[in-house]
């Protein structure tokens, strides 16, 4: 599996590329992403779950983790709740759409720092070369050798389980992709002919790097940053699921961790945040793979 | 006896939305037996094309969609796939433009060659064996038997054209198709292979049809030439006829871009101190395997040279001659080992990088490959104003300059708006000339800067070098493996060889008394040098 990020890079794109550099992507950039089938499908699936997070308290002003209802009802069987509730009387609906605040603010944030941790890294080590790539690389391959998610689960339990440290632990663990694929782009621009040009007219390395570089490398890193979100996504699901989510918020991990116990008698209540999930995991994947297409001059679009 | 190769009014479809509907139209050509046909014209003519219609490698999107091509009184186009590759290799030999990428890297040589007979179902294990070491001596590889055993990246440039031209050789087809075979050589070694593919088309009495951009090399291998425009055939003949007497506007354009060997009269240039002055530069390149003792290439030995305000030194040599890293040492995109480099009288010998940077103002670089060269995400107005920006020249001023230095390059300065891609190889190069002049240069170091352009373009960029040196007083250290167009710009040559300068004179003498063995061995290797 690959990688990560994408609103966040595309944030980080516009402030680095520059306040004119809407007028380059913008129009035309939207109008072929908007024509490939599976980002469409992927954005569109993505921007409804950001939408019910965001509006979470408007559309159901509840508590997700009051009891509200008979234990152990089954989905389409109660009007007031539609999906069911679980094992402790809350309702699944209302649980699915908080969750998706904590399931996405982590995923977005765990790949938003790794993507800068990575990208930072990838960067230096790709310009400067010599002892500083040798440094870097080398702690790069430490990282790469501990599962991911056993580094996540020691962090977030010695920082103790709280939204933020589960970003920090997930961002901390899943950098080293990033800073590869950033590595490799500055070794390849770093040579090439405009970049050498920009060095004889006398620019620095600050300019040489944000100007020149880093938006040459943007495309990979917002492709691989989209996909990191997605990862991001799940190992927050397994962390949570492992009981070490942040224990005063509904996640769609923590939410199939509790229906674990009940999984024989009543497995909607595992299923449900489960589907949710995949949806979202998926349609970070299909955009991710769709912006390739779009930003990835190599492939033949530009 | 009829053609060997005969194409008779075909066209070639492109893709919707290319920019023009077909790839090559209404295009008849023909080949006799043993006969050499040079299909000639600028990038984008359709030449290539041409060829691999002959072979039956269009691209999928490419289709014919009128005419014939007969390979022997059969039928080319409209023939399955199987019966296509029967054809190739048997009755047709190709010869690509690139040796490395048209050889399998992980092979061996002998091996290579040896599975175009396994293709083809033709001779016994033994027998493929001894072939293979036949056709490697008479391709003129030494000791066959060696060269059989090694893989591509050990063998020269010229070595690995010899081997694909062995491989095009070895079911001795009727017809060798080559598609710019020598436009990667180095002139030396580009008139080795010229003279083994005529020698070995008159021993076999094989057809070639030749595809150039080059009317030296015409001019040197050519039965019979056809020149394409814009996918259409505007002039055919005979080549004596066509190179003496061209009877089309283009053939006469196009001949007469090409750089005459005979250098104009000599310039005036004012005495002064020099521009720049290079005394013993040294640079050796170490590679550093883990284990073994490393490798020492010395690319620049004791290299010395002066140029003045308004004068161009051309340098010349010939690919790993060091005259590129000389270009670069001097604007410090490569450290040199030693040695002494002066602009305008102050040394900048051991200044750091960042000391070195203010300097930098005064030596600027034009770079080979226009595409390559401009950051393909900045406009062309911001890549032109960057580096007087980074000097420290406001923003607004930098780039109304840039859009000064436009006009002064001959573009419009409303296109700084542009992005590199919206424009041609010249007009690219010309914004690359403009970036170089930005920050108001005493000195220019212009790295083979019209090798990847079209020569009618070629001649224009040359031009406007010429005209901007005379304007603004510039030294130009022109480095170039084309010994015409250096003849043309050059008031005085270098001759580099192995990382030493073997020869420098004034142009003039150089051409008329050279002294050094290399220099009269490259001077003699010029294609079309004797036309």
């Amino acid at each position: 599996m690959t990688v990560v990020l994408l609103t966040k890079a595309t944030r980080v794109a516009t402030l680095l590329s520059g306040r004119k550099r809407a007028k380059w992507p913008s129009s035309s950039f939207l109008r072929r992403l908007l024509r490939n089938r599976s980002a469409t499908f992927g954005g569109a699936v993505l921007i409804a779950a950001a939408l019910a997070a965001v509006f979470a308290g408007a559309i159901f002003d509840a508590d997700p983790l009051d009891m509200v209802g008979r234990p152990y009802t089954w989905p389409f069987t109660d009007r007031l709740h539609p999906l069911g509730t679980d094992m402790l009387g809350r309702d699944i609906l209302v649980g699915l759409v908080y969750a998706a605040r904590v399931s996405l603010a982590i995923g977005f944030a765990a790949a938003a720092l790794s993507t800068i941790l990575g990208v930072s890294l990838g960067v230096l080590a790709g310009y400067f070369g010599g002892w500083t790539d040798g440094l870097i690389s080398r702690l790069t391959e430490v990282f790469q050798t501990m599962p991911p998610l056993i580094l996540a689960v020691v962090v977030v339990t010695v920082l103790s389980p709280s939204v933020g440290s589960i970003a920090c632990g997930i961002g901390i663990a899943s950098w080293p992709q990033i800073a590869r694929i950033v590595r490799a782009e500055t070794l390849r621009l770093r040579d090439s002919e405009f970049v050498q040009a920009a060095v004889s007219v006398g620019e620095g390395h600050l300019r040489i790097v944000a100007g020149h570089i880093l938006p040459n490398a943007l495309p990979q890193i917002v492709v691989t940053g989209s996909i990191l979100v997605a990862s991001a996504i799940l190992t927050e699901a397994a962390l949570a699921f492992l009981g070490l989510g942040d224990p005063n918020e509904i996640s769609w991990g923590s939410m199939i961790g509790a229906g674990r116990e009940a999984m024989r008698t009543a497995w909607y209540m595992t299923a449900l945040p489960g589907l949710a999930i995949t949806a979202v995991v998926l349609s970070l994947n299909l955009l991710a793979d769709g912006l390739n297409d779009v930003l990835n001059p190599r492939a033949g679009n530009v | 006896m009829p053609p060997i190769l005969e194409i008779n009014k075909l066209s070639l479809a492109l893709p919707p939305g290319a920019d023009r509907p077909f790839a090559i139209e209404n295009v008849s050509l023909s080949i006799e037996r043993g006969e050499t046909l040079c299909v000639v014209g600028e990038s984008g003519s359709g030449k290539s094309m041409t060829a691999l219609a002959a072979i039956g490698l269009l691209p999928s999107n490419v289709r014919p969609v009128s005419g014939s091509i007969r390979l022997d009184g059969r039928e080319l186009v409209g023939l399955s796939d199987r019966d296509m590759r029967e054809m190739r290799g048997r009755n047709i030999g190709m010869i690509f433009q690139e040796p490395m990428t048209s050889l399998n890297p992980v092979l061996r040589i002998g091996d290579q060659i040896a599975e175009v007979f396994e293709a083809h179902d033709v001779h016994d294990a033994p027998g493929r064996r001894r072939r293979t070491l036949e056709l490697l001596g008479e391709v003129g590889l030494p000791d066959p038997q060696a060269m059989a055993a090694r893989y591509p990246h050990q063998l020269s440039g010229g070595q690995r054209q010899r081997v694909v031209i062995a491989m095009a050789l070895a079911l001795e087809p009727k017809l060798i198709v080559a598609d710019e075979p020598t436009t990667a050589l180095d002139v030396t070694t580009q008139a080795q292979i010229l003279k083994l593919l005529d020698a070995l088309r008159r021993r076999h009495g094989t057809a070639i049809l030749f595809i150039t951009h080059d009317f030296g090399v015409v001019a040197e291998v050519a039965d019979r030439v056809a020149v394409l425009q814009n996918g259409r055939l505007v002039e055919a003949g005979r080549s004596i006829d066509v190179l003496s007497a061209p009877a089309h506007d283009y053939t006469r354009k196009l001949l007469a871009a090409l750089p005459s060997l005979e250098p104009p009269a000599p310039r005036k240039i004012a005495p002064g101190i020099p521009a720049i002055a290079v005394a013993g530069l040294r640079k050796t390149y170490r590679s550093q395997p883990l284990l073994s003792a490393g490798e020492a290439v010395a690319a620049a030995e004791a290299v010395s040279f002066e140029i003045r305000r308004g004068e161009t030194l051309g340098l010349v040599g010939e690919s790993g001659s060091g005259k590129s890293t000389v270009g670069r040492c001097l604007v410090r995109l490569t450290e040199p080992d030693g040695g002494s480099i002066r602009i305008g009288g102050t040394s900048v010998d051991g200044l750091s990088q960042s000391r070195f940077r203010p300097i930098r103002r005064r030596i600027q670089m034009v770079f080979q490959d226009p595409f390559a060269s401009l950051d393909p995400r900045r406009t062309i107005g911001r890549t032109i104003a960057d580096g007087p920006i980074a000097q420290g020249t406001p923003k607004r001023e930098a780039l109304s300059n840039a859009g000064d230095l436009l006009e002064l390059v001959g573009l419009r300065r409303e296109v700084a708006d542009r992005y590199p891609h919206e424009f041609s190889g010249g007009q690219r190069q010309r914004i690359g000339i403009a970036r170089a002049l930005a920050s108001k240069p005493e000195i220019l170091v212009a790295d083979e800067p019209v090798s990847a352009l079209d020569v009618s373009v070629q001649a224009t960029i040359l031009g406007l070098l010429q005209e901007l040196q005379e304007k603004l007083g510039l030294a130009i250290l022109f480095v170039t493996h084309d010994l015409r167009v250096a003849a043309q710009v050059s008031d005085r040559i270098a001759v580099m060889h192995r990382g030493r300068i073997v020869e420098l004179k004034a142009t003039g003498d150089l051409f008329r008394s050279a002294e050094h063995a290399y220099t009269r061995a490259l001077l003699s290797a010029v294609p079309g040098g004797r036309a």
